[in-house]
């Protein structure tokens, strides 16, 4: 009994260390990525080749799930202010909601299982055929040739994504609600704006999904660069990179709404 | 060729995140209702501001002049000191009376300004002397209720 009780304690030990370890190795290759990034500024078309690819194609989902929430937001939302009479007010519920933490949120989790879990199957895929090597072997930095512009494309993508979420979603707030169910136009619009502040909600959902964006990414392409060289490794890498983002975002998220949003009304 | 249109499909993605940042700037939020850059800051001291926040509108004649930049609490006077922020675009006299006010029922209370006719007008640091507080529900609902006990009294 005794020595099983050791064996499970030095388990739990042996994995917190292993994750302190790898936790200082990802550090490592964040900082060796940013000071790489030289290459991927010069040689521009690298980044716009991997945008299209994380950012052009990650578009339809965003804008389709973008419409679908605001649709649901603004039902919702009706169906409770109407209980008191104050249904005119759905517009600033849903622009509140979207701007300040859905859009930002939703859209990076999105980005996390679109494009994130993409480059890290891509660069895990790449080091498995050993393509990371053949380039090192001629003289190519691996980590400035192909893990720079997509990591850069990553963190430039996603505020665009998150925006055009955030304006999908009150598309589609104002379809439901204006369209369909008839609350007033004007109001709609003029309770919105009158409620949505440009350097409170607006700014501050920018910079959140830009936080987003470099985090995503960064672990994206740390999983990819670090994945054990066989199938089962690039297939656990690509699992892992959605996992830890999305606990990564939402951890995020909540530590940045506190410093934003704290204090003010 | 292929280079080429993967450059139009991007130079879009851009566009199109651009003008959603553009929408959300100047149609969801309020960017183009009040430019705070050019702006002097008055202060005023209310005996009670009842539910009033930090960037709460200044309203004149219902249109938004300013913001409340801070509230905070004097213990040389014992009352609230709101700071305002006021679009230097109006300018008004040194007697303008301040109250606050609530609009609708139950919607969110605002600083209304109601200028006075002095030639002197607030600058920069100045202090707003004829102040109002807000109405607080409570009080009226029990300054009511007083006034009808003494009405069935005199009955």
């Amino acid at each position: 009994m005794p020595s099983r009780l050791v064996s499970g304690i030095r388990h739990i030990g042996h994995r917190v260390i292993e994750g302190v370890w790898r936790l200082g190795v990802a550090s490592r290759f964040f900082i060796l990525v940013l000071l790489k990034s030289g290459t991927s500024l010069r040689r521009f078309n690298l980044v716009i080749r991997e945008l299209y690819f994380t950012g052009v194609l990650s578009l339809i989902i965003i804008v389709v799930s973008g419409l679908f929430v605001g649709m649901v937001l603004g039902l919702q939302g009706y169906e409770t202010l109407q209980k008191y009479g104050s249904e005119s007010a759905v517009g600033t519920l849903v622009a509140l909601s979207l701007v300040r933490e859905l859009g930002p949120v939703v859209a990076a989790l999105l980005f996390a299982s679109r494009a994130g879990s993409a480059i890290t199957a891509e660069i895990g895929l790449m080091k498995a055929t050993e393509q990371l090597t053949a380039m090192g072997m001629m003289a190519v930095d691996p980590i400035a040739r192909v893990v720079a512009p997509r990591f850069w494309s990553g963190v430039i993508s996603m505020p665009f994504l998150a925006a055009i979420f955030s304006v999908m979603g009150v598309f589609g707030g104002y379809l439901v609600t204006v369209v369909f169910i008839g609350v007033d136009e004007g109001s709609y619009w003029s309770q919105m704006q009158s409620a949505v502040d440009f350097r409170f909600d607006i700014m501050n959902g920018f910079i959140k999904s830009c936080y987003f964006g470099v985090a995503v990414t960064a672990i994206a392409v740390f999983e990819g660069y670090d994945a054990p060289p066989t199938a089962e490794g690039v297939s656990g890498a690509t699992t892992r990179t959605v996992v830890t983002s999305s606990l990564v975002i939402l951890g995020l998220d909540f530590i940045l709404t506190a410093f934003m949003f704290r204090g003010v009304s | 060729m292929q280079r080429t249109t993967m450059d139009l499909w991007v130079g879009l993605f851009v566009v199109m995140g651009v003008i959603a940042l553009m929408i959300l700037s100047l149609k969801v939020g309020n960017l183009n209702v009040y430019n705070p850059s050019q702006s002097y800051v008055i202060s005023g001291n209310f005996e009670n501001i009842g539910g009033l926040k930090v960037r709460a509108p200044v309203k004149s004649a219902g249109v938004v002049v300013g913001r409340v930049t801070d509230i905070q609490f004097s213990t040389q006077t014992y009352d609230a000191v709101v700071t305002m922020s006021m679009d230097s675009r109006f300018l008004f006299p040194k007697d303008t009376f301040a109250s606050i006010l609530t609009s609708g029922l139950l919607g969110e209370q605002y600083i209304g300004l109601a200028a006075g006719g002095d030639e002197t007008m607030l600058k920069d640091g100045d202090k707003i002397m004829k102040t109002n507080s807000a109405m607080v529900l409570e009080e009226l609902i029990g300054r009511f209720l007083f006034n009808k006990a003494t009405e069935d009294d005199s009955l």
